[in-house]
């Protein structure tokens, strides 16, 4: 049995220790929103966040992060505070800015792009496009959606900083 | 009862069945008393709660139709796109695409919106009069005070609305109207970069792509596929594999060895312990270098006609000659979501759950591989990550299917290596160019190509199903067998092989030649098709002659585009936009490349430098004309989608047999653009009122030439041979 947290809610899984965190999440926990790619770390479609670091989770056997608090896209979007079990979800930042820049195209490798851009901006508020390029090179989009992933990651820290985009 | 009230009560909502009068013995009022619905076409759904369906038919692999094809039902039936909810067609011979080389229900050759343009308009407006209709008798009015607006039909006189969900009987009561479509100047959507329709479930993991199917009691399977295609298992022992835990079932398929499991991981883990040995057959002979030493000396000999005018071995013979010979290597598809299918045999029925590029082939080869016929075959199409000609090939639901026979419902994943190493590729394709200026013009042109037919490998699949659905099962096969026969034996000149030879420049002597090319790999249509070999050619060498003649590369495409207004209209604005002949920093080259394709247009000024055996690429300014726009915000992420496509290939990729072997097995080997090699991106829109044309390739042809062209320009190096990376000393 592994022990991990997964978005906010406690999970016990019968897994293999070295069966991939990816294979957990989408086969055992219905998570299915990360996505698989490549299998060896080369397209971060796979991103999640273990304790609040971005992580190819394809390559990540579950035994490691036994105890850890695992985020994936799923668990980005926040219930607003006070709000009741029906109340809407309120998107996150950036995967709001993601909608106003019209970024997905197939969207495959979208939910590794977010997650990715949620840690740089959490340890890096205002990026600089050479700090785009260093944090988000490993998520590879074959649509091509770069440029916009770009404008909406810049409109995202905006958006944190309170300022309008 | 009488009708009025009858009209009134069911208007606020009540089913009411067993009042047939009116004109109620059509499809569209037999669908309404079975589900109390509105559907006027195989498109709109409307409900009694107003909610509005569109039926998306071009199947959305990120290009954008669900969007484009929701605005242009919307315009007519005068609703917000941004009410409606879209949904996926299922397979029906209603959703056949009506391009006229197509008529099967299938996405590709950037024909979504061209061949949508009339069809879907046309759906919104039936709709919408059979709405007004029935809000003329519901009111007893003239129809002409009616005016439908904002998903409600309004009568100004006396102040009353009725939404259209409360008008889905009297609506259905209607005969079907002929109409007449809104002028360009009534639109209210056409025209508007609206947001993507389709974004939300793509931002926050809710979205259900075919690799996250799930069916109830459904298991995993994976397949151990034979190194080489087509080679046949000579040793097979399954025990350790059948003996893993959560394995359910391990056994042979024409495919290769199914392994299916409670999950992924345990199916793939499992397959690492069949033991299996191979006679690799003939693909086991199959070696990139030796295909192109045999292309080589085919290119020294002459091929078929395939275009002509003037006397182009007189005219190269005369002034300035230049010769050049080009390579272009297969290529594969590599979309994000690897190939994968869900398959469930109940009943006599098969259900395929899959993102395919083509329903209609799918329950085609599905039905044949199981011996069904067509209408026992539903295909249910689930998002797609990603296309680009990959899933038009329907080889993923045909083994899904096959395996779902023998253990139920099943999920077939492919891994990232078993895509790589099983596609249907680029050709690989070999130019010989030979071309003469004199006098500041050029005046022969003589270009032998050859290439492997696309048509050859697959055409069987584009006719087989254009029968109707319930023509015998042998003429079907026959149909479907006879494309691959002519290509093949080059009976009929394969026109994939040969688009986008035969420039719009005027040069008074002129050949192209084709020689086909039989290597054993299985080659398909990749983005652009043709026009992604041949416009890198034909650029190229235009360019190579410009040199020659000394002429400025731009000015002499506009020459001799006097009588070709549309490519001049994008050259010029590409050039103008770019600030063509402004200077450049040190280093830095501009090229320009023009490529008609997919009846659009697009010309493409690049900006690029050169530094040991890495391409640094600056900026890319495009301008396109693919007739009336109908989302430019959709037109310019497609641009920009084909030109970071066709930057991967020409920069990075190629597929490589060794041993019938394929080396390039994963996105660590086949490498593509990153985020930091990403060029600022410019999409210039020429205004047109013409028909709309395609946009999901039009943009990729132009990359590579103006790439060359600029790296020429910076470096006064030629590159001839792609992937530029390793032309440039780079790795391989």
């Amino acid at each position: 049995m592994v022990k991990l947290d997964v978005n906010g809610r406690p999970e016990e899984v019968a897994a293999e220790e070295d069966m991939p965190l990816l294979w957990v999440l989408r086969d055992k926990l219905g998570l299915t929103g990360t996505k698989y790619g490549c299998g060896i770390a080369q397209c971060g479609a796979c991103t999640v966040h273990v304790d609040g670091q971005a992580r190819r989770s394809c390559v990540l056997p579950v035994g490691d992060v036994h105890g850890k608090k695992v985020l994936t896209i799923e668990g980005l979007a926040q219930k607003p505070e006070g709000g009741t079990v029906s109340s809407p979800v309120r998107l996150h930042a950036v995967q709001q800015a993601w909608l106003d820049e019209n970024v997905p195209q197939c969207g495959y490798c979208q939910a590794g792009q977010i997650m990715s851009t949620v840690a740089l901006l959490a340890a890096n508020p205002a990026p600089t496009d050479d700090d785009i390029d260093a944090a988000l090179s490993a998520n590879l989009c074959r649509c091509g959606t770069y440029p916009r992933i770009r404008r909406a990651v810049h409109r995202a820290a905006a958006a944190l900083k309170g300022e309008a985009p | 009862m009488n009708r009025r009230d009858f009209l009134v009560s069911s208007a606020a909502g009540a089913l009411v069945v067993g009042c047939a009068f009116g004109p109620t013995g059509g499809p569209v009022w037999q669908h309404h008393r079975r589900t109390g619905e509105f559907k006027p076409s195989a498109w709109i759904r409307i409900l009694p709660d107003s909610t509005i369906v569109i039926v998306i038919d071009r199947v959305e692999m990120g290009q954008g139709t669900t969007t484009s094809s929701a605005m242009m039902v919307c315009e007519e039936l005068e609703v917000d796109p941004k009410v409606v909810k879209v949904e996926a067609a299922s397979s029906s011979r209603a959703y056949d695409n009506p391009d006229p080389q197509l008529g099967i229900q299938i996405t590709g050759g950037s024909t979504s919106t061209a061949s949508s343009w009339k069809p879907l308009r046309e759906a919104g407006a039936v709709a919408r009069e059979m709405l007004r209709r029935g809000a003329a008798d519901v009111w007893k009015v003239p129809l002409a005070q009616c005016v439908a607006r904002e998903g409600a039909v309004h009568h100004g006189a006396s102040g009353r609305s009725l939404r259209y969900g409360e008008l889905v009987d009297a609506a259905a009561r209607q005969d079907v109207p002929k109409v007449t479509l809104k002028k360009p100047g009534e639109w209210k959507v056409i025209g508007k970069s609206i947001d993507r329709l389709d974004a939300a479930p793509k931002v926050d993991g809710s979205g259900v792509y075919g690799i996250d199917m799930k069916l109830p009691g459904m298991r995993q399977a994976v397949v151990v596929r034979p190194p080489v295609r087509g080679a046949a298992i000579a040793t097979l022992d399954v025990a350790a594999a059948k003996a893993r835990r959560g394995v359910v079932d391990v056994f042979a398929i024409p495919e290769g060895i199914a392994v299916v499991a409670e999950g992924y991981w345990e199916a793939r883990t499992a397959a690492e312990l069949v033991k299996v040995t191979w006679h690799d057959g003939a693909g086991g002979a199959i070696d990139t270098a030796k295909l192109i030493a045999s292309a080589e000396k085919l290119l020294d000999g002459k091929g078929d006609k395939a275009h002509a005018h003037g006397d182009a071995y007189a005219a190269v013979k005369r002034g300035t000659r230049v010769e050049a010979r080009y390579r272009l290597p297969h290529l594969a598809h590599a979309p994000m979501e690897p190939m994968n299918a869900t398959a469930q045999i109940r009943n006599g029925r098969c259900d395929v759950w899959a993102p395919t590029q083509a329903p209609g082939i799918a329950q085609f080869r599905v039905a044949e591989a199981l011996g069904m016929d067509l209408q026992d075959v539903a295909i249910h199409t689930t998002m797609l990550g990603g296309g680009f000609g990959r899933r038009l090939y329907q080889d993923f639901c045909v083994e899904a299917a096959r395996i779902a026979a023998r253990v139920g419902p099943v999920k077939v994943t492919w891994s990232r290596e078993d895509d790589q190493a099983n596609d249907w590729y680029r050709p690989m394709a070999m130019s010989s160019c030979v071309g003469s200026v004199e006098g500041g013009q050029i005046v022969g042109w003589l270009h032998r190509l050859t290439c492997e037919s696309v048509l050859a490998a697959t055409g069987g699949d584009f006719v087989g199903p254009r029968l109707p659905n319930g023509a015998p099962r042998a003429l079907r096969r026959m149909f479907a067998d006879s494309p691959p026969r002519m290509f093949a034996r080059d009976t009929i000149l394969d026109p994939t092989s040969i688009e986008g030879t035969d420039p719009p420049y005027a040069i008074p002597n002129f050949r192209v030649e084709y020689l086909p090319l039989d290597t054993g790999v299985r080659v398909g249509s990749w983005r652009s098709v043709g026009n992604s070999h041949t416009g890198f050619v034909v650029e190229s060498f235009f360019d190579e002659l410009c040199v020659a003649a000394k002429l400025d590369p731009y000015e002499a495409r506009r020459k001799l585009l006097a009588k070709a207004p549309r490519h001049l209209g994008v050259l010029e604005l590409a050039a103008h936009k770019a600030g063509w002949g402004a200077p450049l920093p040190p280093g830095v080259g501009r090229g320009i490349a023009m490529v008609a394709s997919f009846k659009s247009f697009c010309a493409q000024v690049i900006e690029a430098s050169v530094e040991g055996n890495r391409v640094k690429v600056h900026r890319v300014v495009a301008a396109v004309d693919c007739g009336r726009v109908v989302n430019p915000g959709l037109v310019a992420a497609q641009v920009e989608s084909s030109i970071i496509y066709g930057l991967s290939a020409c920069l990075k990729q190629q597929i490589t047999f060794a041993k019938g072997r394929v080396q390039e097995t994963n996105f660590n080997s086949f490498r593509s653009l990153r985020m930091f090699e990403t060029p600022v991106i410019e999409t210039h829109i020429v205004p047109s009122t013409e028909s709309p044309t395609g946009i999901g390739e039009p943009g990729l042809p132009p990359v590579a030439p103006a790439l060359c062209n600029a790296i020429f320009a910076a470096t006064g190096k030629r590159i001839r041979t792609l992937p530029i990376e390793q032309a440039l000393g780079g790795p391989a």
